[in-house]
C-alpha cells in the first residue's frame, strides 16, 4: 500500500474540484447550480490563486456550460464542467451531442431531484434521464470515490477505445456538501496518471481541416449510432484497465460493481450512489445476527454491468433493488435493469424493488432493514413497487 | 489598409474561400455569399477562419454527410447555442495556444459564427448575448431571411409584418405578424466594447471593410447581412441583389455601424424611396397587399422605417466621437 501522502477532511465538492485542479483541464466552464455549485466555486478559487492555469467560461447558462465545452473538446482541449438536475437538464440536448460527437468530456454531477415541485435535495431522477444519452455513467458513494473517479474518468473517457462523455455521479449534499476524509494522490502522481491529452481530428488543426456536427441523415445515421453502440461495449476492458493502474498509485481497487459480503450471501441488496455506506452498516449488523446478507453497489451504471449482476446474482435466495428515482408508469430504472438482467439467469432469485429518498428524503438503517426483513419471509413480489420512508 | 475589388479578384482566382462548390442551397440564396465575403475577407488579410454554425438552410444544405463543402475548419453543435460553441473553440485556442498545443501555432486564426435570423434574434439570442458579454474574440454573422425558412417559412422574430408565413399566415381574419421586426442591432449595440454592423451582399465594398473592421477589432463583434430567401420571399432566382438594393434604398434595411457606442452610417441617402416599393417587389406580401386592411400595415411598416431612419441621424450625430469604453 503506497504511503498516504494527504490526508483531509473536506466536502465532497472540494474533493472533486481537487482533482480538477490536479488534473488542470484546458478549459472548464462553470455555472451555479445547487447542489452542484461549491464545485465551480472551489475550482475557480484555484484558478484565480494560480493553483491551475485553465481557461475558465463563466456562461450564462448549463446549456451554454455544455455547448461551450463541446466546442472546446472537438477543438482539442481537455474540457469539463460541472452541473445538477435542472442544469443537466437544460444541457440534455448538447449531452446527446458531445457523445454523438465523441467528445471525452468530463463532469461531475451532483445528483439532484429533477423538479418539479421544486427541490433541491438529492436523488437520482437528474442523471437517470441521460442514461441513454451515450454518456458513460460512474456512480460515487462517498467523497473519496467522486475523487477518485473523476481522476479515473479522463483515462477512461480518451482512450482510444471509448472516445466517450463521463459523468461522475455524487449524491447532491450528501456527498457533495458533506464532510469526509478523504486521501488525495500527490499533485505529480495525479498529473502523471491523468497523462497528456489524448486528442483526435482537432478542429484547431489547420492543415487537415474536419466538419463537425454535419447532417447525418438515414443513409449513415444509423453506422454512426452503431458506433457509439460499439464503443460503449469498449468501456469495461477500459475501466478495468485504468482501475488497475489507478490502484498502483492509490492502494484503492476499483471495479464494474463493488461486492460487500456477498461470498456467501443469501440476500443481496442493489443501490447506486451514497445509501450503500448505510447498507453496509445495516449488513454488518444483520451479520452480527446471522442473516448472510450483502450489498452490490454498481460503480459503472452506463454501460450497465448485466454480466457482472447475472454472475453474481444467480442462485441467490433474494435480491433488493433500491432505487432513488422513480419511472412513471413503469418500473424503477435499476429495478427494471437488473430485473431484465435476471430473466437470463439459470437460477433466478426473488426480486424486490423498493424506492426511497426521492427529494433527498433521508434513509435510515431501520428502512434496509425493513426491505431485508421482507426478503428474510419470503415476502417480495416481483411485480410490486414498495416505498422506505415513505408516509402513506 | 482597405482592399479593393481587383486585389481581391486577383488573390481569389487561385483561392478558394472556405466554402466551396457542391452545396445544396437553393438557386439565388443570399446566404453563401454572406459567407464567401466574410472568409474572402478574413483569407485576404492572413487570417485562417474556423466557422461554427447554427442549426438551419446554411448548415443542412453545406454538410450532407458524407459531404462537406467547407474546407476550413467547421463545427455545427445545434440551433441556439453557435455563440457559446464557438465561445468554446475560441477559448479552447487560447489555452492550447498557452500550453504549446497549437497545431499551427504561427497562423492567425479568426473565428466565426454563422446563423440564420431564428437561431440568432429567438432561440440563440441568450447564448449570443452571453458571448458577447464574456468578450470572446469572434465575429457572428446573422445571415437575415427574416424568417424560419430550413423549416419552411415559418414567423421568427425578424419576420416584418405583412409576410406571409406559416405560423402567422395573412387570412380573411388576420393579416399575418402584427408585430415589428426586432431590432436586434440595436440589442447587440447594447452591449459594452462591441463591433455592430449591418451589411448586404448588394453593397460588397462597404461589406468587405466592416468585415476588415470586425477582424481587427479587439473584442468580440457582430454582422447583420440582410440576406433574402428567394424561395419564401417569392422573388425570382436573379431577385436577391436587387432586392437587397430596394431594401437599403427605401431605408427598410439602412447600412451603418456602432462602434462601442459609436454610430456611423456607411451608406447616406438624401431620401428614402417608399418602402411600398420594396414590399410590392415580393410575392410574400401578395396576400397582405389584397386585403383590404393592407395601407395600414404598409403605412405602420413606412413609418417605423422613417423614424428609424431618423433617429440613426441624431444617434450619430449625437454619438460622434463618444465610445462608451
Amino acid at each position: 500500500m503506497p504511503e498516504v501522502k494527504n490526508r483531509q477532511a473536506v466536502t465532497g465538492a472540494q474533493a472533486v474540484a481537487n482533482a480538477m485542479r490536479q488534473i488542470n483541464p484546458d478549459v472548464v466552464a462553470a455555472y451555479p447550480i445547487t447542489p452542484q455549485t461549491p464545485i465551480v466555486e472551489y475550482f475557480a478559487q484555484y484558478v484565480a490563486d494560480g493553483l491551475a492555469d485553465t481557461e475558465m467560461i463563466p456562461v450564462e447558462s448549463e446549456h451554454s456550460a455544455m455547448s461551450a465545452v463541446v466546442g472546446a473538446a472537438a477543438s482539442g482541449a481537455r474540457a469539463m464542467t460541472a452541473t445538477a438536475a435542472n442544469g443537466l437538464a437544460l444541457m440534455h440536448e448538447i449531452v446527446y451531442i458531445a457523445a454523438s460527437l465523441r467528445l471525452p468530456i468530463v463532469m461531475p454531477v451532483a445528483n439532484r431531484a429533477l423538479s418539479g415541485p421544486i427541490n433541491i435535495h438529492c436523488d437520482h431522477s437528474d442523471a437517470m434521464a441521460e442514461r441513454d444519452s451515450g454518456w458513460i455513467q460512474l456512480w460515487a458513494e462517498n467523497a473519496q470515490e467522486a475523487y477518485d473517479f473523476t481522476l479515473m474518468a479522463i483515462k477512461i473517457g480518451e482512450h482510444e477505445d471509448v472516445r466517450l462523455p463521463v459523468m461522475v455521479n455524487l449524491d447532491g449534499f450528501i456527498i457533495s456538501h458533506g464532510v469526509e476524509v478523504v486521501d488525495f494522490i500527490d499533485d505529480e502522481a495525479a498529473k502523471k496518471f491523468v497523462g497528456k491529452p489524448i486528442v483526435k481530428y482537432p478542429l484547431l488543426d489547420l492543415n487537415n481541416p474536419v466538419t463537425y456536427g454535419p447532417l447525418d441523415l438515414y443513409d449513415y445515421y444509423f453506422e454512426h449510432k452503431r458506433q457509439q453502440i460499439e464503443a460503449m461495449k469498449h468501456v469495461k476492458h477500459v475501466f478495468k484497465q485504468v482501475a488497475k493502474e489507478f490502484e498502483k498509485i492509490s492502494g484503492r481497487k476499483y471495479d464494474i460493481i463493488e461486492k460487500y459480503k456477498t461470498d456467501d450471501a443469501e440476500y443481496i441488496m442493489i443501490a447506486l450512489g451514497s445509501t450503500a455506506g448505510t447498507i453496509k452498516y445495516t449488513v454488518d449488523l444483520l451479520r452480527e445476527e446471522g442473516h448472510k446478507v450483502g450489498l452490490v453497489k454498481p460503480w459503472v451504471f452506463r454501460p450497465f454491468p448485466k454480466e457482472e449482476l447475472q454472475e453474481i446474482l444467480n442462485g441467490r435466495k433474494a435480491v433488493i433493488v433500491l432505487d432513488r428515482a422513480a419511472s412513471f408508469g413503469a418500473e424503477a430504472p435499476l429495478y427494471e435493469a437488473v430485473k431484465s438482467a435476471l430473466y437470463e439467469a439459470a437460477v433466478r432469485p426473488q426480486i424486490g424493488s423498493y424506492v426511497y429518498g426521492l427529494g433527498g428524503r433521508d434513509i435510515k438503517v431501520e428502512d434496509i432493514r425493513k426491505a431485508f426483513e421482507d426478503a428474510f419471509e419470503g415476502n417480495l413480489i416481483a411485480d410490486e413497487e414498495r416505498y422506505l420512508g415513505l408516509r402513506e | 489598409m482597405a482592399l479593393n475589388i481587383m486585389q481581391l479578384a486577383t488573390l481569389f482566382a487561385d483561392k478558394n474561400p472556405g466554402i466551396t462548390q457542391g452545396h445544396r442551397l437553393c438557386p439565388g440564396c443570399a446566404a453563401p455569399n454572406v459567407v464567401k465575403f466574410a472568409l474572402m475577407i478574413a483569407k485576404a488579410k492572413g487570417f485562417e477562419p474556423v466557422v461554427g454554425l447554427a442549426t438551419g438552410c446554411l448548415e443542412v444544405s453545406t454538410t450532407i454527410y458524407p459531404y462537406s463543402a467547407w474546407n476550413v475548419p467547421y463545427i455545427h453543435n445545434a440551433f441556439e447555442n453557435v455563440a457559446a460553441t464557438i465561445s468554446g473553440v475560441e477559448t479552447a485556442y487560447r489555452a492550447l495556444a498557452r500550453r504549446g498545443r497549437l497545431v499551427d501555432p504561427d497562423k492567425k486564426y479568426a473565428f466565426f459564427a454563422f446563423g440564420g435570423d431564428g437561431g440568432t434574434y429567438d432561440i440563440g439570442l441568450q447564448s449570443l448575448s452571453g458571448a458577447i458579454e464574456r468578450g470572446h474574440k469572434f465575429i457572428y454573422i446573422v445571415y437575415d431571411n427574416e424568417g424560419y425558412m430550413n423549416t419552411g417559412n415559418q414567423r421568427s422574430g425578424s419576420t416584418p409584418p405583412g409576410s406571409q408565413t406559416t405560423t402567422a399566415p395573412v387570412g380573411k381574419k388576420l393579416s399575418g405578424k402584427v408585430q415589428i421586426k426586432k431590432n436586434i442591432v440595436e440589442i447587440m449595440a447594447g452591449h459594452e466594447n462591441v463591433y455592430v454592423a449591418t451589411v448586404s451582399t448588394s453593397e460588397p465594398m462597404d461589406f468587405f471593410k466592416k468585415i476588415e473592421k470586425a477582424l481587427e477589432f479587439d473584442g468580440p463583434s457582430f454582422i447583420a447581412a440582410f440576406s433574402p430567401c428567394v424561395r419564401f420571399w417569392r422573388v425570382g432566382d436573379d431577385k436577391a441583389v436587387d432586392i437587397s438594393k430596394l431594401a437599403i434604398e427605401t431605408g427598410y434595411w439602412p447600412l451603418y455601424e456602432v462602434e462601442r457606442g459609436v454610430y456611423r452610417i456607411t451608406k447616406r441617402l438624401k431620401e428614402l424611396k417608399p418602402v411600398r416599393q420594396f414590399i410590392e417587389a415580393q410575392g410574400r406580401f401578395k396576400p397582405l397587399l389584397k386585403k383590404a386592411d393592407a395601407d395600414d400595415i404598409v403605412n405602420e411598416i413606412q413609418e417605423y422605417v422613417t423614424s428609424r431612419w431618423e433617429r440613426l441621424l441624431a444617434l450619430e450625430e449625437a454619438t460622434k466621437d463618444k465610445p462608451i469604453r
